[in-house]
């Protein structure tokens, strides 16, 4: 059961409209007709549309692609996707403000080089998790004060931070590597639930994703975030504190990087300093591939969840069918591209065939008058 | 036309030559790298000898011309995220004409790098005009999409500099008047791409789209035509970076440039290139670049561990923008005053 993990998402989000019986018991006919309009945009709005397109993807591997539908590719595509889909949450929130996080991954790799240090120097194991933490919410914190207490460009701030803090992992250990974590401790972290496939830290994941997607969704907090990206202005006008919201969402990044940073010394049992180096632009492209506008004001955790699967789901049937996988980055792109180009054509089409038939109105209208 | 003079750079009259001269915006970054040269020297008199100096201007002169390619469009309030794929792609059609046909002229070996740099540039900016998507999420897709076909095209193959003309390697070993060849192209690059920005019409109205593009269409400015203009000589001239990679270093493979993106933009910023656009000069990206590509020098020839060069390099990037920060709540602030005592 490869897809078991996945398809749970779409199928609640499918079930809950799915019951038109409840709604024709109400005679209100404002509340049945929101509730069809709800109804339409959880099934046709842009994260479910990348919800359909990813399980599309995963019937298409499954069929095309001999072992695809296997416990062995639902455990390794997993593994591999999930410090993308962890990174990718908190960043979905940042982007959907408005702002954005390019240090996330310069953040998880200091976190590994220091884990490597402090074990290294006879550390125990929780107090290391402990400063890894702490080294996520500092690092989180600067960047976050440095956009909205100093009011500088987020997209120039973490440049700057993507590479002091590269930089820094760099200082701390060097041209190093440790290497002899527990064994215990890393086969815990490469270890499948049961027989199903699905690796053990999986659970954490999720907690990570439903933490964000509650948040976002559920949340006053998390409904006034796509306010601020709309407008700024608009959002503290009615109460809503910007700064100290904005703050919060990169010291969430920095701390989510940071328990990246732990997964990937643990899972390939590594602490280096460039480890996760670059995979800042693969989360920002999922991010963007799950419908986030990089406007800000948009975006969902379900959408973004799928984005990330689909490309990790594709990358991983591309390799089992034999494609390099670096061709992959072709694939990644024109999805990317294609996401994003599309709707904004479409809309450019309509908006021209509406401007013609508004004109035509207008001369059949004068002409009627003449 | 009243473009250029609403454009200038803040109001000089009245201030001593001396003053405006302090003013620019190049000088913070350019004093950066002299006080870094002299304390080097200070420490270490090699630093500034011939063959030091000539190493410090080849390692610089690639990003120099990445840094204006990009000053350009980053002027427009874009960016192009897919430079380092350009340059492999570039680089590697380079060995590919080169193994292809050894005999060709080296000039026309430069004409298609920059034709292929142009057309990929060209794609970029059509993309986004078109699509009316901003640059960071199409440059982005780009990144990926040039770096797979380059990956497809090149796969594990590898060219080296024994597969090159030797003339074709000389251009990075040879000096006119102690300056290796290569530098000498950068620095008219720099040259020519500063006059059409500061002195050209098409070069003004590129501020102009960066600092409000609908004030720049309002004026009648062709918005769209100008950031493309600005894409395709980013294009071109990472491009023509490409050939000289090609030339300065030992192998081109499908991962050349992988990763260099982001240092270019650092390049552009910490030059006083303005992330969100209309201000900021190529000389001053120029200056950023070979500050960046000193400090690794200056750090070996500091006796100062390496590895707290990339720390380095992130705090100078801090430092940069918080000084843009700085200057542009003081400008507001004396225009502020200065339309205060006018009325």
């Amino acid at each position: 059961m490869p897809d078991q993990t996945v398809t749970s998402a779409p199928e609640a989000s499918a079930a809950s409209p799915s019951s038109p019986r409840a709604g024709a018991r109400d005679r209100d006919p404002s509340a049945r007709a929101e509730r069809a309009l709800r109804r339409r945009r959880l099934l046709t709005g842009r994260g479910a549309i990348m919800v359909w397109a990813l399980l599309a993807t995963l019937l298409v591997c499954a069929l095309t692609v001999p072992r695809f539908a296997s416990v062995q590719t639902t455990g390794f595509l997993l593994l591999d996707a999930i410090p993308i889909l962890m990174i990718a949450m908190p960043m979905a929130l940042v982007v959907i403000t408005g702002e954005i996080d390019l240090s996330v991954a310069s953040t998880a790799g200091l976190t590994s080089a220091t884990m490597g240090v402090l074990w290294a120097a006879g550390w125990g194991i929780p107090e290391i998790f402990v400063v890894c933490v702490l080294i996520g919410v500092v690092c989180g914190a600067l960047n976050g004060a440095l956009v909205t207490t100093v009011g500088l460009p987020s997209l120039a701030v973490t440049i700057g931070t993507l590479a002091l803090y590269r930089g820094l992992a760099l200082v701390v250990i060097g041209d190093n590597a440790v290497a002899n974590f527990p064994p215990g401790l890393t086969s815990f972290f490469t270890s499948k639930i049961g027989g199903t496939g699905i690796p053990t830290v999986m659970i954490g994941v999720v907690v990570v994703i439903l933490f964000f997607g509650v948040l976002l969704h559920f949340s006053s907090f998390g409904r006034a975030l796509p306010a601020i990206g709309f407008s700024k202005e608009a959002a503290s006008f009615v109460g809503v504190h910007v700064g100290r919201a904005k703050f919060w969402m990169f010291v969430s990044t920095g701390v989510v990087s940071a328990l990246v940073g732990i997964y990937w010394t643990l899972r390939y049992s590594s602490a280096r300093s460039d480890n996760a180096t670059g995979i800042e632009l693969a989360v920002i492209a999922a991010v963007l591939l799950g419908g986030v506008s990089i406007f800000g004001g948009r975006g969902s955790i379900p959408g973004v969840v799928a984005g990330v699967l689909i490309i990790s789901s594709i990358s991983y049937a591309l390799r089992l069918g034999g494609i390099s996988d670096v061709v992959l980055n072709v694939v990644t792109g024109l999805l990317l591209v294609g996401s994003v180009v599309t709707p904004s054509l479409i809309s450019v089409v309509r908006e021209k065939t509406r401007a013609r038939r508004a004109a035509r109105a207008v001369l059949a209208r004068s002409a009627e008058h003449a | 036309m009243t473009t250029s003079h609403a454009l200038a750079p803040a109001p000089t009259s009245g201030r001593s030559p001396f003053a405006s001269v302090l003013r620019q915006r190049e000088v913070p970054v350019a004093s950066a790298l002299v006080v870094l040269v002299i304390v080097t020297t200070i420490a270490n008199p090699l630093f500034v000898s011939p063959q030091g100096v000539k190493d410090l201007m080849l390692n610089a002169t690639i990003t120099v011309i990445m840094a204006v390619g990009l000053g350009t469009v980053i002027i427009t309030n874009n960016i192009d995220l897919s430079v380092g794929s350009i340059l492999g792609l570039v680089a590697f059609a380079t060995g590919t004409v080169f193994a292809a046909a050894p005999d060709i002229p080296i000039v026309f070996v430069f004409l298609i790098g920059l034709a292929i740099g142009a057309v990929l540039g060209a794609v970029n900016g059509f993309l986004v005009t078109v699509a009316r998507v901003p640059s960071l999420v199409i440059t982005l897709g780009m990144l990926y999409i040039y770096r797979g076909l380059n990956n497809a095209w090149a796969g594990g193959q590898q060219y080296f500099a024994g597969d090159r003309p030797a003339a074709f390697g000389r251009l990075s070993v040879d000096t006119v008047l102690g300056i290796p060849i290569i530098t000498v192209i950068a620095v008219v690059v720099v040259v020519l791409v500063a006059v059409f920005l500061a002195r050209t019409r098409p070069g003004r109205d590129l501020y102009a789209v960066g600092s409000d593009e609908e004030a720049a269409r309002l004026f009648g400015i062709a918005v769209s035509r100008r950031v493309v203009t600005a894409f395709v000589l980013n294009g071109t001239l990472t491009g023509l970076a490409g050939v000289l990679y090609a030339s300065r270093f030992n192998s081109v493979g499908a991962t050349t440039g992988t990763g260099l993106e982001l240092d270019i933009v650092a390049a552009a910023v910490v030059g006083g290139i303005a992330i969100f656009g209309g201000s900021g000069s190529v000389v001053g990206a120029a200056i950023g670049a070979v500050l960046l590509t000193t400090i690794t020098s200056s750090l070996t020839a500091l006796g100062v561990d390496k590895f707290w060069q990339q720390a380095i390099v992130g705090v100078l990037i801090l430092t940069a923008i918080l000084v843009e920060r700085i200057a542009s709540i003081r400008k507001a602030r004396r225009l502020r005053t200065s339309e205060a005592t006018n009325a």
